[in-house]
């Protein structure tokens, strides 16, 4: 069943090491389509390390690997993830008259998938 | 490795806003590698290890590969024919770069617009409204003893911003280095960053404006109502400590990144630490600064500044420069499906701008000039290699502090660089509409003879 939770969006210097060798790469893209949850959220939804999980707005949805991030790092009902194309398939595209799209504090539905949805980005 | 290495002393690193100036580059001169990058941090090492020379076209037209030269005619017949088309980017390429693409949008009568647009456009939007207090991060490294960093991760982003600037460095009024000075981290999760500091505030998420005029009203002696915690996630004592601590330093600094502008607030929150700031400055020296992110992204606003007015988001349809932040600003014009060509410099706004952007830029003659094969520069109609800034590259960026510096370039690239691209498009579109296009509202009609 879907949960609601808030996404941020954001850097990390992994991936900011990994778009030096290139955006299209296979580090970037791993890194880029990963998402940091609460471990007591991710045990409540039935998910561990590296499970699928989908993500969906109102404009769009993704499908990720999960990654754990403990109580005092990560609190629950807050998923991080790093920027990248993955990410921009959640955005909205109002600015409120800014020109500054949200990209953090998203509101998302987020639920469990089958172990053989792939990852958006996986490689065959 | 070969013999035939140069050093490179006093190298710049064009990764982040800190544009460090002290790297010390070890080049292998036969296969044009950078193997040693000595003082950088470890984006900086990443940046200059992997901005080797690639065996790349020197254009791809339509995915065929081509010369430079028909890729700029190519470009030049896009921009000479589009009627509404945007320029975008900007942040990863010189000063003498930008200012070349600012006069092509003049040339064209189109929209110059920068990465500032979605990094810190609203905290340009909050200068316009409040003001800002500057100082060069050589003021804050000498003299600040109470640092703050509000929504942003710079053991992550800005890695050396702590250790060369505003953490650990002995500076001249803060002789022992860490121990003088006092470190608070606000944000709305643990980082990286958060064990650097002395006190840590997670906030709620979306609460960055109330912690914000909360601050303000302790500051001013006002009465804050104890239910701010249960709001805010931050304590009333925490947060009367804090305004105590801001009041009473000698030199005190705020950086804010990316959680306070691309969040619910954006200008609002920039406005509200700006403002705050300058409640500050009523009891001591306070600066407030955002932490730049792309290693020319300041260098963008000054050169769109110096010759439009105006930072960011500029339309010279009319044959002047307007500024609207949301009319005119990249996102806005591609999610309404307005403009019909687009050229992207450095920059890839196809991997990180909203789905609908993402789907016009699909949909339009795109022209793409960077070092790095993209997500953007794969759906471009023409895509242009080029020489890296910094590496390959002479010319002036400016730091976070819109300090300007001075690039040392290792090794040549067989590439040309943007600024010799852009001036060639530039002179190649000037033919074509023999000289700037007339304004859309000034130009004769066959009614009007």
């Amino acid at each position: 069943m879907a949960e609601r939770m808030t996404l941020i969006g954001g850097r990390s210097s992994k991936q900011g090491t990994a778009l030096c060798v290139g955006k299209l790469g296979a580090e970037y893209i791993q890194i880029s389509s990963t998402v940091e949850m609460n471990v007591e959220d991710m045990a409540r939804l039935g998910l561990s390390n590296d499970s699928r999980v989908r993500l969906r707005t109102p404009v769009g949805e993704v499908i990720l690997r999960c990654k754990g991030r403990e109580t005092k790092d990560l609190p629950s009902g807050i998923l991080f993830m790093a920027y990248g194309p993955f990410s921009s398939e959640l955005m909205a595209g109002d600015t409120a008259a800014s020109g500054m799209p949200l990209s953090k504090n998203l509101d998302v539905e987020v639920e469990p998938v089958l172990e053989e949805a792939q990852p958006q980005g996986a490689t065959p | 490795m070969s013999e035939n290495i140069k050093t490179v002393a006093d190298a710049t690193c064009t990764f982040c806003g800190c544009v460090c100036d002290d790297i010390v580059l070890s080049v292998d001169m036969d296969t044009h590698q950078i193997t040693k990058s000595q003082n950088a941090c470890v984006l900086g090492k990443a940046w200059f290890k992997e901005h080797s020379i690639e065996e790349r076209p020197a254009a791809l037209i339509a995915g065929r590969p081509a010369t430079t030269e028909e890729g700029v005619e190519e470009a030049a017949q896009i921009l000479a024919k589009a009627r509404y088309p945007i320029i975008y980017g900007l942040s990863d390429t010189t000063c003498e770069a930008q200012r070349v693409a600012v006069s092509i949008a003049d040339m064209i009568g189109g929209i110059v617009d920068t990465t500032t647009s979605v990094c810190h456009g609203p905290t340009g939007m909050a200068f316009q409204g409040i003001g800002e207090s500057t100082a060069s991060l050589g003021e804050v490294r000498n003299r600040a003893d109470l640092v703050i960093f509000w929504g942003g991760n710079p053991a992550e982003a800005h890695p050396r911003l702590f250790t060369r600037y505003a953490v650990t460095p002995k500076g001249m009024y803060v002789p022992n280095g860490r121990k003088d000075r006092t470190i608070v981290l606000v944000d709305v999760r643990r980082t990286q960053s958060t064990p650097v500091a002395d006190i840590f505030l997670q906030v709620k998420p979306r609460t960055d404006f109330e912690v914000l005029w909360a601050l303000r009203a302790l500051v001013k002696g006002l009465k804050v109502d104890e239910s701010i915690e249960e709001r805010t996630g931050v304590s009333l004592a925490v947060l009367e400590d804090l305004a105590n601590r801001m009041k009473t330093c000698r030199f005190g600094v705020i950086f804010f990144g990316m959680g306070i502008t691309m969040n619910r607030g954006r200008h609002f929150n920039a406005g509200a630490l700006l403002a705050l700031g300058t409640d500050l400055n009523q009891f001591t020296h306070f600066v407030v600064a955002p932490a730049r992110g792309h290693g020319n992204v300041s260098g963008a606003d000054n050169v769109v500044s110096w010759q439009t007015g105006f930072p960011f988001g500029v339309n010279f349809n009319r044959g002047y420069p307007r500024f609207n932040p949301g009319e005119w600003t990249t996102v806005d014009v591609l999610c309404r499906g307005e403009a019909d060509a687009a050229m992207i410099i450095a920059s890839d706004p196809a991997s990180n701008f909203p789905k609908a952007a993402i789907e016009h830029l699909k949909r339009i003659p795109v022209i793409t000039l960077d070092p790095k094969t993209t997500v953007t520069s794969t759906l471009a109609r023409v895509a242009f290699t080029t020489a890296t800034y910094g590496i390959n590259v002479p010319g002036t960026v400016y730091r976070m502090d819109n300090v300007p510096i001075s690039l040392r370039p290792a090794f040549e690239s067989p590439y040309p660089s943007d600024q010799q691209i852009l001036t060639a498009i530039r002179e190649r579109v000037s033919a074509l509409l023999g000289g700037n296009r007339l304004p859309v509202n000034t130009a004769p009609t066959a009614a009007a003879s």
